[in-house]
């Protein structure tokens, strides 16, 4: 009797999203230097380090707000080819609205602070072509619930919501049009630790019911912990380790992340 | 040869006011704008003796196109009568020599604020609209750089999300003037502050409009023949306002756009907004002749 094994399905599916030498330097500051990250689909990616370590610009750079001097960054979706760091303003802009969402630390980054939450999750579903008044309403409505966001709060602006609140109309934003990737940057920073409890559980069942590969960066490894899959740690605009969650947590390699982890602890 | 020789005898003033530079400047940014429709086109704006905000960019584009035989007609808010309509209407008689008149159907030139003539313009006739903001982003995107970025992309959602916050907190669109509309299908103007009554006429007009901004420096156009569809929700239907079924208590017209004058007993009266209309109404119940054009609007409602 012959016995046939499948391959592992992390051996047969390619990487969605995948970063490849990047450099970006502000000035005389490298803020990222070489740096390559992938994420296979319905993963989630944590990247940690210390303030100034570079990993809101690798973000940003995935988000394509920002464009590096060398690297190439490709995203394994239909409809989606090359390296999408050579896409001009319009089609950059149209793939952004459509396939990635992103959920900043700051909310006066993410959100239109004087017009309702409903009309910002909306305005997402304006940028890609909706206009029927009925169904962006309705989107809208959806997606504030499955972030869950109080409903009968719908129409207030978010300068009158808590910075929890604030945090999931970005969210429902970010997950409005289903995107295929959903970048967090330190998106509980700032929020006292029982709501930063909440907007964990939110993110981690939303992983779990829509099955969108995530890309978080945090310096909090707690959050990274609780969400992550794999973790990249970087420091000084590079990568020194990555692995998976408990490997890293477990048993640091690098002089650095051993001294993260401990100092946690 | 001397220079003086090439060169015109000083005179104390130009014709038209504007000097020759002024108007070429002008002429070349009129075609640019009637060649491009509803794309803002930034100019050199001079001094006129107006306080910007007043008329000005209206009045430079109507001092470049006026020659002596020009009838111009002057609007402000629907009337001849007003001081500002008429100082503009004597400054442009005065500089330029042209006779000048209220009726619409005679102009060759129509200067006005805030309205549409009722009667319907002709291909021989050019409307020149004073814009006070060119912008129909700024409420929405406050860096005009960006805002260039997105008029150059096509990338107007935003203004829908305007819309929908408006429908969101008072049931309907509240936009009242200004209405964004899309020009030929391309770029969003705002029409200067035409109620959303005068929006529908631009459409498919017969006539060429300028529209100029004097003191935000630009100027835009529709030429004849070119759409321009307000902005509106796929299930929500553009509305203009209400006035279809009020009369003028001053000349009885009725079904057309009307200004309120508020009565002491709390109610309200009302008399058409075009003066001229309401003029040209009352002289025909009185029999004293004088024909009256077609209208746009036909019982209060525009003809699709």
């Amino acid at each position: 009797m012959t016995l046939t094994l499948n391959a592992p399905r992390i051996v047969e599916t390619r990487p969605l999203l995948e970063v490849h030498g990047v450099s970006k330097s502000y000035g005389s500051v490298q803020a990222v230097r070489n740096v390559s990250a992938h994420a296979y689909p319905g993963e989630v990616l944590g990247i940690v380090g210390e303030s100034g370590s570079g990993k809101s610009t690798l973000l940003r750079m995935m988000n394509l707000e920002e464009i590096p001097e060398a690297g190439s960054y490709t995203l394994d979706l239909p409809d989606v080819s090359g390296n999408l760091f050579e896409l001009d303003r319009f089609a950059r802009r149209m793939l952004c609205a459509t396939k990635i969402g992103i959920v900043y630390q700051n909310p006066h980054l993410g959100l239109l602070m004087k017009h309702s939450s409903s009309g910002n999750v909306a305005e997402r579903l304006l940028v890609a072509g909706e206009r029927s008044f009925a169904t962006l309403r309705q989107a809208a409505t959806e997606a504030l619930d499955a972030s869950e966001f109080p409903l009968d709060r719908l129409d207030a602006p978010p300068i009158e919501l808590s910075g929890g609140m604030q945090q999931r109309v970005q969210l429902a934003k970010a997950i409005a049009l289903e995107p295929a990737l959903l970048l967090l940057d330190e998106p509980t920073t700032g929020l006292d630790v029982s709501v930063q409890a909440l907007v964990l559980d939110t993110l981690k069942r939303l992983q779990q019911d829509r099955q969108i590969t995530m890309v978080i960066v945090s310096h909090d490894l707690g959050v990274i912990r609780t969400l992550a899959d794999r973790v990249m740690v970087m420091r000084r605009g590079a990568v020194v380790e990555t692995g998976l969650a408990d490997q890293i947590f477990q048993d640091p390699q690098h002089p650095y992340t051993q001294q993260l982890v401990h100092a946690k602890l | 040869m001397s220079l003086s020789t090439l060169t015109k005898p000083w005179e104390a003033m130009s014709y038209g006011f504007l000097d020759g530079s002024a108007k070429r400047e002008l002429r070349r940014k009129m075609l640019k704008s009637v060649a491009v429709p509803g794309c803002q086109m930034p100019y050199a704006s001079r001094e006129v003796p107006m306080a910007r905000g007043w008329g000005t960019g209206g009045l430079q584009v109507s001092l470049t196109l006026v020659n002596p035989q020009t009838r111009v007609k002057v609007i402000d808010q629907g009337a001849d009568d007003s001081v500002n309509a008429a100082s503009i209407r004597r400054f442009i008689a005065r500089v330029a020599g042209t006779p000048t008149t209220m009726d619409t159907l005679e102009a060759d030139l129509i200067q006005s604020r805030h309205r549409i003539p009722e009667e319907v313009l002709r291909e021989d006739q050019v409307l020149v609209l004073q814009v006070p903001n060119p912008e129909p982003l700024r409420p929405v995107q406050p860096n005009m750089s960006i805002a260039r970025q997105m008029h150059a992309d096509a990338d107007y959602g935003r203004m829908w999300l305007q819309l929908y916050e408006q429908i969101v907190r008072s049931g309907r669109v509240m936009q009242g003037a200004s209405y964004p509309s899309l020009v030929h299908g391309r770029h969003v103007m705002t029409p200067s502050p035409i109620p959303r009554w005068d929006v529908p006429k631009l459409h498919m007009a017969e006539h060429l409009t300028i529209l100029s901004a004097g003191r935000e420096k630009r100027i835009f156009a529709v030429p004849p023949y070119t759409r321009v569809e307000p902005l509106v929700f796929s299930d929500v239907p553009y509305k203009v306002e209400e006035h279809g079924h009020l009369t003028c208590t001053r000349s009885g017209t009725k079904g057309f756009f009307m200004n309120e004058v508020p009565q002491d007993d709390g109610s309200s009266a009302f008399e058409v907004s075009d003066s001229e209309w309401g003029v040209k109404t009352i002289r025909a119940r009185d029999g004293i002749g004088e024909s009256r054009g077609e209208t746009w609007y036909k019982d209060g409602e525009m003809p699709q």
